[in-house]
């Protein structure tokens, strides 16, 4: 059987894969790391979003063995060592930006490197057009706009602090 | 001392406690879970929408690799039908059809999806590999998909023995009363709808797993569901035979249900029977496609409806005709959808007098149809909203005056309608004052005028509506034909050194219970949020529970929470008087702390349930040791939320596309709890409203076969279809539970889409539209306003 | 999604020699459109091979008044690159807002032309611009690539390597996206090459094809009220339950108007 090596969240595993295991099975199943969902089976939820590299990507749609030798950073490699939460976890918590929690981690991801991608600033617009892979059954994304609004000037050091859904 | 700051009692913006388990990936979904020597299962569905089995072969797959077993219809015949959780009667009295719903197939299917056989391997892709190796010959029947196709005459039988596809024919109301005041009106307004076939897609799909432990001989089943108490009883009363006792059900983080999760689903039934079986676990996990084909859709109604009014614009009289599709099989709620759910709502927010409804139940080869997101309060608040700008437009009367001058007054309550509920409260004109000056309706024509520079067409609307949720009471749903109870149920535990676990029968699955319920125990007992701990979802430690749909978790539940606290807190002031030698009646309590009255002398919570725990000076002859108490409550009345939804939207004429440019919501929902909570439902219960508006469709076709499949052809609304959703709340009190609370989790989607659609046709009036139908996709308004540009030019 | 052997070449020559031993093998580079077929079971390739460490197929480049890019580029380089912001815009802003995010950060432009399917965006700008797809084998003019719904001129086993877009006057893309999938609906590239006015319609109908009507009023006058009154014939166009063929017609036509105002 083939084997992979990738980092995932700091740590690298060798794993024996079929030709045909999707990325997001290898994290799932082979590593336990069941924060990554599978929302749908054509690529359109974003359930399913990783950083491989750096980049958001869909697990669902990257075998595993394409993974080789990347890093890989799940939702649960987010928060620091000492359970410090990232500013985008923070933020969705802060603004109620999640009910059911199914679409969070993806949607987390997606937003984290959206965020990351624009250092001068996203507008509500374009926060809503970068989120074009992610889909959220619960919130009707009202929250989630205002977190990743929030958050971004946490993550580019304008703010020291998260801007409270209250202000 | 008061252990807890005001700020997180009743009302306060309390943070989530389930929070920090979602962000960072510890979740604990149905498919997260695995048990030991787990096997998979793969459900083999049918291709067609109606086709007879010849025969089905499976002995090439059964030899494949990893192969456990395979079940078809044969194999499961002699178990029980999926039942059905409420009986309507026809109008002559007899019973609807209720036709067998087998967990597979048994000579038959009756849509694309139906469940065939099931291969039980080692793994979830052997199970899939081995499944398509099955060989079913299939005899292909014409099919009925639609409510048209299945009742024209000679129309193809979904169920043998169900003459015309009939399920049921129903009405409510006084028929000749209601055409007396049709003889009797200045003008009658009239007009058909069609009530767009819905997909929930809640994000999670569906899954399930089977444990049976040989040694006890009891089951387990860990699945996706909203109440899985009444899935223990369902499945294991009616379908396995399987004593209570020896089953347990549970429903651990649940990704989202909006309806789609209440019911009893063949699979889970397959997975509990086959582990059974085969001595193992067996986990079954739905792929996206196959939800499409298997979850229960919502709507898909068409209805026929006339108004009549006075020369004053005064609404005389309702009379409406609605079919509803029930699909191929009778899933849990669906009889009672569009009956008790919906035409009890027709009188809405007005002073109608007399209102009759007729509904025809069909059965056709499509996904069943049940309860989503709002489940026939929608429907037929659309109709009315819809209706009532129609009848605006064709009176020449303002359409905000006209529901002025048909509200319920405020001194009106308790009002009783002509289609038997009994309204508790409300102040209609307050929440249709509220929204309209947040969203500056009075400033309105300048914008449309400015959208007009742009070559945009901008139209405002409004929908006014009521719902009734927190579904219950038991005995009046009972003689409405639900089969069982609809009380909740919750136990109080106050441990030894005065932190909480509430045990409820609701079940969370996105609603923040963790949270809110938490805050019903810290504003009555003084305890931290954080030091009290929600349990939901299992039936082995929750006493019983009917769960959460309809609005009802804090309404029922939460009451029965409160009376729990009222047994607490009156063995405490016991307690208390015992410790401080004073009379039971001298002792106060209040957050936290028994005091005698009029005195500095107090005890603490904590210092009760330690004393009841170590009972060392104690009351033992009079008094049990410990302190947890359960209470059933069960609503003497349904609630009430109602409100005013406002729409602007803004149409690009060169493509068709509408886009909500500003939506707003003022609701009555009762006592807050949580404002965060409550303005988080709405806005998910909007963005569900104006996806049915502008967006989702559920399509079969001649054949039967679902064209919107899957999310490349069934749109889901996605961030950018959307628009910011500003929440207001204006409160008056339930009048009938402890809490004063109604319910928020369905009036987004209740309120929305007239409001939205209202708004449209606003848009639209220059070119004589009278009324679009659901979803108003950028095709159909081009289609629109092309046909009104070529009429122009002819 | 059925089993396969995966294979993951370091050279086209090596690449190109695995898929010609085994007429079943499937080479993946993003793989965005495979793996969703894949998934399901729509076709069983008994290989994969992936492309992804052949360095040669890499890279953006300008030669002369050329915009060379190799066929391993993903859309988010594309979207992001200086080199092809300056020399052609509509292209950078095109691959922009192909898919989402994720789609962007792992398709390519060399998986999306080899594909054709008739709702993506590249097909469009290679054809509007004139370009020239260049194989392991050959070099193939855009008029002579895209022969019909997933219908490429390539052969069997032959590989896309990189693409020449020559450097236009002008050039501008506008779409309607499909509301469900957020595939095309209906596109049109509109470019001032220097073969003259070229006019590439995609998504509306089975396969990306030139619209000349538009392209001589175009040559005649450069404007969007040039196309605005030119009609696309709706015969042949796709029909489903998002549009009909008349409604993808008439985005045809509103779409190559936007198109022209974009591009200036």
């Amino acid at each position: 059987m083939p084997q992979v090596t990738l980092t995932v969240n700091g740590k690298t595993s060798t794993v024996e894969v079929e030709g045909r295991t999707l990325l997001v099975e290898l994290l799932r199943e082979k590593l336990r790391l069941t924060g990554t969902h599978v929302g749908c089976d054509t690529s359109q939820c974003g359930a399913c979003v990783v950083h491989v590299n750096g980049d958001s990507v869909k697990s669902c749609t990257m075998l595993a063995l394409q993974a080789e030798g990347a890093e890989v950073t799940t939702i649960e490699g987010l928060a620091k060592p000492d359970g410090t939460l990232h500013p985008m976890q923070e933020a969705f918590r802060e603004y109620h930006a999640l009910q059911c929690g199914f679409c969070t981690p993806g949607m987390v991801m997606s937003a984290i490197d959206l965020v990351q991608k624009h250092p001068q600033g996203l507008s509500e617009k374009e926060i809503r057009e970068g989120l074009e892979g992610n889909l959220c059954r619960c919130t009707g994304y009202h929250n989630i706009v205002k977190a990743i609004a929030a958050a971004q000037e946490v993550m580019h050091g304008r703010r020291s602090e998260l801007a409270s859904a209250a202000e | 001392m008061n252990a807890v700051t005001p700020f997180e009692g009743i009302g306060a913006s309390v943070k989530r406690k389930e929070d920090l388990r979602f962000l960072s990936g510890r979740g604990q979904y149905t498919d997260d879970i695995n048990r030991p020597g787990q096997a998979y299962a793969y459900i083999l569905r049918s291709p067609h929408a109606h086709a007879r089995i010849a025969g089905i072969d499976t002995a090439t797959a059964a030899a494949m690799p990893g192969v456990l077993a395979i079940y078809t219809g044969a194999d499961t015949a002699g178990l029980g039908s999926i039942p059905c959780g409420w009986q309507i009667h026809n109008k002559d009295g007899s019973p609807m059809a209720e036709p067998r719903h087998p967990m597979l197939a048994e000579g038959k299917v009756r849509h694309v999806g139906d469940q065939v056989a099931v291969v039980i391997a080692e793994s979830r892709a052997q199970a899939k590999d081995a499944a398509e190796a099955i060989g079913v010959d299939y005899d292909v029947l014409p099919a009925a998909p639609t409510l048209d196709a299945a009742q024209v005459p000679g129309a193809p039988l979904v169920h043998d023995g169900v003459a015309g596809n009939i399920c049921y024919d129903w009405h409510i109301g006084d028929k000749a009363v209601n055409d007396a005041a049709f003889a009797a009106a200045a003008k009658i307004v009239t007009f058909e709808t069609t009530n767009n076939r819905l997909v929930p897609n809640a994000m999670e799909p569906r899954a399930a797993i089977g444990d049976y432990d040989t040694t006890t001989g009891e089951y387990t089943l860990f699945t996706t569901s909203q109440n899985p108490h009444v899935i223990r009883l369902l499945m294991g009363a009616f379908v396995l035979q399987i004593p209570e006792a020896k089953l347990r059900v549970v429903a651990p983080d649940v990704g989202g249900g909006f309806g789609s999760k209440i019911y009893h689903y063949a699979e889970e039934a397959i997975v509990t029977w086959a582990a059974g079986k085969l001595g193992r676990p067996v986990k079954w996990t739905c792929e996206r496609t196959e939800s499409f084909m298997s979850d229960a859709h919502g709507r898909d109604h068409i209805t026929k409806c006339s108004l009549a009014l006075d020369a004053n614009g005064k609404f005389l009289g309702l009379r409406v005709h609605t079919q509803a599709n029930m699909g191929a099989y009778l899933s849990t709620f669906a009889p009672c959808v569009p009956t008790y759910l919906y035409a009890t709502l027709l009188a809405g927010v007005y002073t109608t007098p007399t209102i009759y409804c007729e509904v025809t139940a069909v059965f056709t080869n499509t996904v069943p149809v049940d309860a989503y997101r709002g489940a026939g309060r929608p429907e037929a608040t659309y109709l009315l909203e819809r209706l009532v700008d129609i009848a605006a437009a064709e009176t020449g009367i303002d359409r905000v005056e006209i529901r002025r001058r048909n509200f319920i007054p405020n001194d009106a309550f308790p009002y009783q309608t002509p289609v038997a509920l009994q309204y508790d409260s409300g102040n209609y004109t307050a929440t249709l004052d509220a929204a309209l000056q947040a969203a500056d309706w009075a400033g309105f024509e300048a914008r449309r005028a400015e959208a007009a520079k742009h070559g945009k067409l901008r139209g405002i609307g409004c929908s006014t509506y009521l719902e009734a949720c927190g579904i219950a009471p038991s005995a009046v749903v009972g003689s409405l034909g639900a089969r069982a109870g609809l009380y909740e149920v919750g136990t109080i535990r106050v441990h030894p050194t005065g932190s909480v676990t509430v045990l409820t029968g609701a079940h969370s699955h996105g609603q923040g219970h963790e949270t809110t319920f938490a805050q019903l125990v810290a504003d009555r007992l003084g305890v931290p949020v954080a030091q009290v701990d929600v349990v939901h979802g299992d039936t082995a430690k929750v006493p019983f529970g009917m769960g959460t749909y309809g609005s009802r978790s804090l309404a029922v539940g939460g009451s029965a929470m409160f009376k729990a606290m009222d047994k607490i807190i009156a063995k405490g002031r016991k307690i208390a008087a015992h410790l401080m030698e004073a009379s039971v009646e001298d002792i106060e309590f209040d957050r936290g702390t028994f005091r005698v009255a009029g005195t500095d002398r107090t005890k603490a919570l904590a210092e009760i349930s330690l004393a009841a725990y170590v009972p060392h000076n104690y009351p033992i002859e009079e008094l049990e040791p410990g302190l947890e108490e359960t209470a059933f409550y069960d609503p003497k009345n349904f609630t009430y939320p109602g409100g005013c939804h406002i729409a602007e939207i803004e149409i690009d004429p060169e493509t068709g596309k509408v886009s909500v440019v500003n939506f707003t919501a003022v609701d009555d929902v009762g006592r807050v709890i949580n404002p965060m909570i409550v303005e988080g439902q709405v806005q998910g219960g909007v963005a569900q409203g104006i996806g049915q508006a502008l967006l989702e469709h559920a399509v079969y076709d001649a054949d039967g076969q679902l064209l919107s499949g899957s999310m490349m052809d069934y749109t889901m609304p996605r961030a950018d279809d959307l628009p910011l959703v500003g929440v207001a709340t204006h409160t008056t009190l339930c009048t009938h539970n402890p809490l004063g609370v109604k319910g928020c989790g369905e009036v987004g989607a209740i309120g929305s889409p007239p409001a939205v659609m209202n708004a449209v046709v606003d848009a639209l009036k220059s070119y004589g539209v009278r009324h679009i139908e659901m979803p108003a996709t950028p095709a159909k308004i081009w289609g629109i306003l092309h046909a009104g540009r070529k009429l122009a030019a002819e | 999604m059925y089993d396969f052997a995966y294979h993951k070449p370091a050279s086209v020559a090596d690449a190109v020699k695995l898929l010609s031993a085994d007429p079943d093998a499937r080479p993946i580079s993003g793989g965005q459109t495979l793996l969703p077929a894949l998934k399901h079971r729509l076709n069983k390739p008994s290989a994969i091979i992936d492309l992804s460490g052949i360095a040669e197929l890499r890279g953006i480049r300008r030669e002369g008044d050329k915009l060379v890019i190799g066929a391993l580029t993903k859309h988010v380089e594309v979207a992001d690159s200086a080199e092809v912001k300056s020399a052609i815009p509509a292209l950078a802003q095109l691959a922009g807002t192909i898919g989402d995010t994720q789609v962007r950060n792992r398709g390519t432009m060399g998986g999306s032309v080899s594909n054709n399917d008739p709702a993506a965006d590249y097909p469009a700008a290679v054809l509007a611009l004139d370009a020239t797809i260049v194989t392991d084998k050959r070099r193939i003019a855009a008029d002579e690539f895209f022969l019909g719904m997933f219908t490429t001129a390539l052969e069997p086993g032959e590989l896309l390597v990189a693409i020449e877009f020559p450097i236009p006057e002008k050039a501008g893309y506008a779409k309607m996206k499909n509301p469900a999938s957020r595939y095309v609906m209906a596109g049109a590239f509109v470019a001032k090459t220097k073969s003259g006015v070229r006019v590439a319609i995609n998504g509306a109908g089975p396969c990306v094809f030139r619209q000349t009507e538009m392209e001589q009023a175009l040559t005649a006058n450069w404007s969007p009220d040039a196309v605005a009154s030119i009609k696309q014939p709706a015969d042949d166009l796709n029909s489903d339950i998002h549009g009909s063929a008349e409604y993808r017609a008439h985005l045809v036509t509103v779409m190559a108007k936007r198109a022209v105002a974009a591009a200036g």
